[in-house]
């Protein structure tokens, strides 16, 4: 049933990586990212992915479920490959009619690639093991500082909390509204797109509507529950440094100093 | 007695062209602490609106209410009215917060400033004054009814309150949901000496309460204890409402005696039949 979708991709577990502090785990992947970006390597390459390896072997995450968030980034990666390998002007290796394979292409397109792979590896781990309420809690205090600037720290991870918290609640009732309508002989799946995007609109108009009611009487609950905003707010969980994460940040530093050395250094 | 509520001549008005069209009209009424209040009436004879008036959401149009002795009209008075009468509304989806439990009833002791710790313990124990405490780590979605509004309940009790309003807790429950919640409200009310009042259509759970208010078109037509206000069944007829089984038993067969639990109609049936 649709109802038992899990929020996000959230694994729970008790491993290494899932005790880690969130914000740890989203300050070293966007490092992680930067430094792929700034290296074109082999050797840097290679220790990335390394690292990427024990990560996964630490978090106990099965790597089926990380190439399955591959796939549907598989055709972006193919499609710019090929383009790099043809495209690039260089040393041409092979020739065939009008293309022409350069070494400077392959290398290229070898980069693209694996960057993109290690990106969306690196991500996923920190999704995997990080459970979304926890995530929301580091964005808002890794962001604190915006605050300064007025952007409005706390409301918008607030609204990304309900957002999570109304995901599932929205998916069921658009299960029921669609179960109701086809009830009454609404045909989704035949038709051309214009006759299937028009069948759609018996769905979203309640949706719409309820969805309204449902903000008015949350905003109301939550006036009840004496919200006033971020300000004077208190948390039941307190992020707090542990051993773990000067570990894994110690760690984590290294690495990311040595693929940039080996870059520089050009092994 | 001590008098948690108090309305003073309670009008209000949603819109202020049709001044006639009043949603309450002049309800006065005095409310003691400990006590179970059940408010029975129509659909859309104010019963919500009276409700809402009580921590401040909506204010008078005329009149007073003083919640704690606190005027809800004065803007500063708000946060500790609001701390003090807790409201459970009923839809339990429209009333969760966060995606995991624990964190949802941490809410209100969170939005009030109170320290990790004590929130901590808070969680803990109203978690298990509702008798939810091994799912304090689940995710809302994947309760049942009855179970998600029990956690709408103890995020309220979080805040410690003295007086619980509860608009319809059990009006989208199953059979099942009902009991439990039921079992929990007076609970509440005998074991922590919450006050409760509580808005419904079931005639049984107000059978079960020390009070009843009855409204009819924003007024206040009977206010009493269940006996009191269950005699006069064909008043209560006349604006729409059943009144339960047992009384309506009784009444049909001519008998004055007003029962509220089946095994009191049972006695009286057998006296009368053994003559
Ligand atoms: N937001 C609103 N704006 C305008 N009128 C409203 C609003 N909410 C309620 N009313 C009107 O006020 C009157 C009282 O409504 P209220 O919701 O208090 O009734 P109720 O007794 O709670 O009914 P129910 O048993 O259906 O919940 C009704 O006539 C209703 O149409
Ligand atoms: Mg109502």
């Amino acid at each position: 049933m649709l109802k038992d979708i899990t929020l996000g991709q959230f694994f729970p577990g008790n491993t290494f990586m899932h005790k880690l502090d969130p914000r740890v785990k989203l300050v070293v992947c966007f490092v992680f990212i930067i430094v792929l970006f700034i290296t074109e390597n082999l050797a840097a390459y290679a220790l990335a992915a390394l690292f990427i390896i024990l990560g996964v072997k630490v978090s106990k995450t099965s790597p089926k479920m990380l190439l399955k968030s591959l796939k549907p980034i598989m055709f972006l990666v193919l499609f710019t490959s090929i383009l790099n390998i043809f495209y690039i002007e260089g040393e041409v290796l092979v020739r065939f009619w009008i293309l022409k394979v350069t070494k400077e292409g392959l290398m290229t397109a070898f980069y693209m690639t694996s960057r993109i792979i290690m990106l969306v590896c690196a991500t996923s781990l920190l999704m995997y093991t990080t459970s979304p309420i926890s995530l929301t809690d580091a964005l808002e205090h890794l962001l604190a500082p915006l605050n300064k600037v007025k952007f409005p720290v706390h409301e918008f991870s607030m609204m990304m909390t309900i957002a999570m918290r109304f995901i599932p609640t929205l998916i069921e009732e658009t299960d029921k509204i669609m179960a109701a309508q086809k009830a009454r002989g609404a045909d989704f799946e035949s038709g051309n797109i214009f006759a299937r995007a028009k069948a759609l609109i018996p769905i979203l108009v309640p949706l719409f509507v309820s969805s309204f009611r449902r903000a008015d009487e949350l905003a109301t609950a939550m006036e009840c529950r004496l919200y006033q905003g971020g300000e004077g707010r208190t948390r039941l969980n307190v992020l707090k440094l542990t051993k773990y994460d000067y570990v894994f940040m110690v760690f984590s530093a290294i690495s990311f100093v040595l693929m940039i050395l080996l870059n520089v250094v050009g092994i | 007695m001590e008098k948690v509520i108090r309305t003073e001549k309670l009008t209000f008005t949603y819109s202020a062209e049709e001044a006639r069209s009043f949603a309450l009209r002049k309800v006065s009424l005095d409310i003691e602490k400990g006590t179970f209040v059940a408010v029975l009436g129509h659909n859309g004879s104010g019963k919500s609106t009276f409700a809402k008036h009580l921590n401040g959401i909506l204010l008078p149009s005329e009149g007073k209410v003083y919640s704690f002795g606190f005027d809800t009209s004065d803007p500063e008075n708000l946060i500790n009215i609001r701390r003090n009468v807790g409201m459970v509304f009923q839809n339990p989806d429209n009333q969760l917060v966060a995606t995991v439990v624990e964190e949802d009833v941490a809410f209100a002791p969170e939005n009030m400033g109170v320290p990790s710790d004590e929130i901590r313990s808070r969680v803990d124990d109203v978690l298990k004054t509702v008798g939810m405490e091994k799912f304090k780590k689940h995710a809302p979605h994947m309760l049942s009814g009855g179970q998600k509004q029990r956690i709408a309940i103890a995020g309220i009790l979080a805040m410690e309150p003295n007086v619980l309003v509860m608009d319809e807790p059990t009006a989208m429950l199953d059979p099942v949901g009902r009991k439990e919640v039921m079992a929990t409200i007076h609970r509440l009310n005998k074991e922590k000496g919450i006050t409760v009042i509580l808005i419904t259509h079931h005639m049984d759970e107000a059978a079960q309460a020390d009070r009843i208010v009855v409204i009819n078109a924003g007024q206040v037509t009977h206010d009493g204890t269940p006996r009191e206000v269950f005699a006069h069944r064909k008043e209560l007829l006349d604006i729409g409402l059943a009144v339960p089984q047992t009384v309506e038993i009784l009444d049909e067969l001519g008998l004055k005696d007003v029962a509220l639990s089946v095994d009191e109609c049972c006695d009286i049936l057998e006296k009368y039949l053994k003559g």
